[in-house]
């Protein structure tokens, strides 16, 4: 086991150097030059040229990307060409709020969608099970706008019942309860889709377990039926559900983007539909790389969560 | 050369073995037969057909031109315009219909790219294994590192969005998964015994990974693919809902859907924006349960 | 697993003879696996699949290999088709040494050697018809064009005893037998000059088992064809067996022809395997068992000496030091002691 996690970390360096590339490139395959965004659209080519010059534009590709990935090991994830605010003080302002839509919506998605997987599965192929399978087909399908849109017009516009967006009230000082209050809506659409996909996978992986000889040994030893659902079946559902989450983190952030854009939500997400808006491409590489970052840490620990429920993965 | 052996027992015949087997079908008919069990799958497939009917005959059958301003804009659904009007005056029927040609070809377009990308990398990897594989699969890792709504998004907007970006864009950065599953198929099958015979008869490479490898790897792919369909959908509608996509004036349904991000639009101009939210999660509703159907009746061949 | 012998007289085994020249020369043969452990897989140490394997197949009779299962005769027979690189020695195939050719040139050679595989469920690729995967090969090589290719095939088909409306048949509407049929039928469309048959006959209900032994006898008359002919069994490998190899764990334990080695044999695992093979001679049947102990050791950590002495009953000394080398000639054993001629004599005489 312990061969295998460093194998597993040892992998990830040339995979981390290749994600700090890609990403480097990317953004410099926009158009036009950065330095046009710190000069007024009268400035003359030779205040370009200087100005290029300044921020080290003018070498060749190569030696930007090693300054770059330099100044990135040391913590420095360079500044905002908008307003010349480090990028990592930008990313550190607004990461707490997409913290919290996330991890309010993970947390939701659990708690509906583990028992409502592990009661479809108890009732197979009855309609209380198809129902469930059907609503998660729904809640895989429907993008987050158009369901972010409709709990606005139903909630907020109709209903009245919770605020169209932002995460506090101005003015109002945002107590707990208004702050939850703001919250409600927009992690109603994230956890939908996260509880629409887990549940599918609690719903199968529960059959399996239920299938199992040892949950038919359990039962026949006069082990009542919740005792064996929790503790044999649970810990067999576990492999899967471990791997949602893994897998999960980057279709969680991409429904983070629109869902904060939809709710003026202050968080990363936000920060990146205004960075695209303002061609804030020094804060859009900070924001992609450290998502990566943060994608690349996910997948290794589901696989190594993996290797830890299942050690014959470890060996493979 | 013409020789035929006296065995001292006769083969057994041929209709004693087929009535043993039952009767037979090709596994393409099994296939289908299976599918065609699944009802919520069927209603699907037939979704998506009318769909790709309406996508095709978007011109007979839209009451207007899409882009044609009428003096009423904003206006309620009324005989002459179906399903009203939008901000700008344009008849939201005939622009649903026109939408769906974006959806489609979206879905179509970069799934073929990804697909094609994946299935090469994949094949390479697992038949040349070694060092071929260890770089094919890490470049696989890179690439599954990217939360890929956020990198798309970005990429299209540096590159500036159109429709053809929004599919080359997918295209190159949504193969891992197709990849890693052709790896994963082409490491078994490549051990069968049906590839090594195709080795000791000379076959050249090209030939044994696609006439004798690819088509038994072939039921994941393209029940990922149909998936994939339907993601590509999603994945456009965001980005042209977010103004990051197909631009106005040519009509999709998520930059439909982005004008009911101003409040008045959302309150009361609904015609405006249900139609399209609606279409989206139909098509790609539709297009799930297709999918799921194939992953059922393509399971264990 | 008991073959009757055909009523007709067994053709005399072709000795082989100073002035032939063989058709495959095996020297010195070895395949290793690697066993891979730890953070950078480190080789940690070998399973010795094929260690040392010499031997020669002259043009036209049928060498059987013979031992138990996991003692390398699969990783030898495909060392020879060369779909494993050995790890040392050569495999020359009529002069031209096959372990050391490149892939390319390897390719345009692979039209005279073939292989007939265990498993006739697997050998054939399930989506393709008969008619096309007996078709494929001569159209890959450019021998035919397609109509050519097919009208062969369908020959082949009726050659290998099997209906021509086979030919729109997919695999899986075929049995056991009926794909083996086809199999061979692939193997020959090249017209090769040596086919290795692993275990052609193994996974076949027994009463299939000798239908296709016997096709493979005919056929090899009409074509002058040389096998390799791999079986766990003794029953197959008597019955199509001009001369036979003996392996144990990777090794060559004895060689000789079939008459000598089931009425003279000299090693005693050879002896062994004759012991538990169903005797037709009822006279033999009462003699007392030799019974083997212990399991057959782990190739990875083959025994020091002679390989076979933890199992031997006639282990010395100096079995478990020096490996016996295999002798020369027409009769060759690897035993420090190997049995006396007159031994099964002598015992016949005490019973
Ligand atoms: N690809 C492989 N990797 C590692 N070990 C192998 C491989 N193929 C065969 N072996 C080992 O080599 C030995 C000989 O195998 P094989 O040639 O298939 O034996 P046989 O055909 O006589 O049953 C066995 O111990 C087997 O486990
Ligand atoms: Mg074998």
């Amino acid at each position: 086991m312990a061969s295998y996690l460093i194998r597993r970390l040892l992998i990830g360096i040339p995979v981390l150097l290749g994600v700090t590339v890609i990403n480097f490139f990317i953004i410099n395959l926009a158009p036009g030059s950065p330095a046009d965004l710190y000069l007024s659209p009268t400035a003359t080519p030779e205040d370009v040229a200087r100005t290029e010059a300044e921020l080290g534009l003018n070498q060749p590709i190569f030696v930007q990307y090693v300054r770059w990935l330099t100044q990135l090991l040391h913590g420095d994830l360079g500044v905002s060409f908008q307003n010349r605010e480090p990028v990592a003080q930008l990313i550190g302002d607004r990461i707490g709020p997409t913290l919290l839509l996330m991890g309010t919506s993970l947390v939701v998605a659990y708690l509906i969608a583990i028992p409502i997987g592990i009661f479809a599965a108890r009732r197979k192929n009855t309609a209380a099970d198809y129902s469930v399978v059907g609503a998660s087909f729904l809640g895989i399908s429907v993008p987050h706008f158009f369901l972010g849109l409709a709990v606005i017009y139903l909630f907020a516009l109709q209903f009245g019942w919770f605020p169209t967006g932002g995460m506090l009230t101005l003015g109002r000082g945002g107590g707990f309860v208004d702050r939850v209050e703001h919250l409600v809506l927009p992690v109603t659409v994230l956890a939908t889709a996260i509880a629409a996909n887990m549940v599918r996978y609690v719903r199968s992986s529960m059959i399996d377990a239920f299938g199992q000889d040892y949950i038919r040994t359990a039962r026949a030893k006069g082990l009542g039926g919740f005792t064996i659902t929790n503790k044999h079946a649970l810990r067999n559902a576990l492999i899967p559900v471990v791997t949602v989450i893994g897998v999960d983190l980057s279709a969680l952030i991409g429904g983070a983007i629109v869902t904060e854009q939809i709710f003026q939500w202050p968080g990363i997400g936000l920060l990146t539909i205004q960075s695209i808006g303002s061609r804030d491409y020094s804060v859009l590489m900070g924001i992609n790389l450290i998502a990566a970052i943060a994608v690349f840490a996910a997948n290794l620990l589901t696989d190594v969560a993996y290797a830890v429920v299942d050690p014959r993965v470890a060996y493979a | 050369m013409t020789v035929t052996v006296k065995s001292d027992t006769p083969v057994e015949t041929p209709d004693s073995v087929t009535a043993a087997l039952g009767r037979e079908r090709s596994s393409a008919g099994l296939v289908v037969k299976r599918f065609l069990r699944h009802r919520m799958a069927v209603a699907g497939l037939v979704i998506v057909v009318l769909m790709v009917l309406i996508a095709i005959c978007a011109p007979l059958l839209a009451p207007h031109d899409p882009n044609r301003i009428f003096d009423s804009f904003e206006a309620a659904p009324s005989a002459d315009h179906l399903l009203g009007t939008d901000a700008v005056g344009r008849d939201v029927l005939s622009r649903l219909i026109y939408g769906s040609r974006v959806s489609m070809s979206v879905g179509v377009g970069a799934v073929a790219v990804y697909v094609v990308i994946g299935v090469l990398l994949g094949l390479l990897a697992g038949y040349y294994g070694r060092w071929v594989d260890l770089v094919i699969m890490r470049i696989t890792d890179v690439f599954m590192s990217f939360p890929y709504f956020m990198v798309i998004l970005i990429l299209v907007s540096v590159l500036g969005p159109s429709l053809l970006t929004i599919i080359a864009v997918i295209g190159v950065l949504a193969w891992p998964m197709i990849g890693r599953l052709v790896r994963g198929s082409v490491l078994s099958i490549k051990q069968s015994d049906y590839v090594q015979a195709a080795v000791t008869l000379g076959y050249s490479t090209p030939r044994i990974l696609f006439r004798h490898i690819l088509p038994n790897a072939l039921s994941p792919i393209i029940v990922n693919a149909t998936f994939g369909v339907a993601q590509a959908i999603i994945l456009e509608s965001g980005l042209s809902f977010l103004g990051m996509g197909v631009r106005p004036p040519a009509a999709s349904w998520g930059n439909m859907l982005s004008e009911a991000q101003s409040i008045t639009v959302l309150s009361s101009q609904p015609w405006i924006w249900i139609p399209p939210g609606l279409m989206i999660l139909f098509a790609v509703l539709a297009i799930n349960f297709v999918g799921d159907g194939l992953r059922d009746s393509m399971a264990s061949r | 697993m008991t073959i009757t012998k055909p009523s007709e007289e067994q053709a005399a085994p072709s000795t082989p003879d100073e002035q032939r020249e063989p058709l495959l020369r095996v020297r010195n043969l070895k395949r290793y696996y690697p066993i891979r452990k730890g953070v950078i897989a480190r080789t940690v140490g070998h399973v010795r699949a094929v260690d040392d394997v010499s031997f020669d197949v002259y043009p036209g009779e049928t060498l059987g290999i013979v031992g138990e299962s996991g003692c390398g005769k699969s990783t030898t027979g495909r060392a020879i088709v060369r779909l494993e690189t050995p790890t040392a020695g050569s495999v020359i195939f009529d002069g031209t040494d096959i372990a050391e050719l490149s892939t390319a040139r390897m390719r345009r050679l692979r039209t005279d050697l073939q292989m007939v595989f265990q498993d006739p469920y697997s050998s054939l690729n399930p989506q393709i018809r008969i008619g096309d995967l007996l078709a494929e090969p001569l159209i890959a090589h450019h021998r035919l064009d397609r109509s050519g290719a097919h009208a062969k095939a369908a020959e082949m088909l009726k050659i290998v005893g099997l209906p021509a409306a086979y030919l729109n048949r997919y695999p899986h509407e075929l049995s056991g037998g009926q794909r083996q049929r086809v199999g061979i039928a692939r193997a020959l469309m090249l017209e090769p000059k040596l086919i290795v048959c692993d275990e052609p006959v193994s996974a076949l209900d027994v009463s299939i088992q000798a239908q296709v032994l016997n096709l493979l006898k005919d056929l090899q008359g009409e074509f002058g064809l040389t096998y390799v002919f791999i079986s766990h069994g003794l029953g197959a490998i008597k019955y199509i067996s001009d001369r036979i190899v003996v392996m144990y764990l990777g090794k060559v334990m004895e060689t000789a022809t079939t008459a000598e080695i089931f009425a003279r044999p000299r090693h005693p695992y050879t002896e062994i395997l004759l012991d538990a093979y169903p005797e037709p001679n009822p006279h033999l049947r009462d003699r007392e068992r030799i019974i083997v102990e212990g399991d057959v050791p782990d190739p990875a950590k083959p025994p020091p000496g002679c390989v076979f002495h933890t199992r031997c009953p006639y282990a010395q000394e100096i079995c478990k030091t020096d490996v016996p080398p295999l002798t020369t000639g027409v009769h060759q054993v690897a035993c420090h002691f190997p049995l006396a001629i007159e031994k099964l004599a002598t015992e016949k005489a005490v019973s």
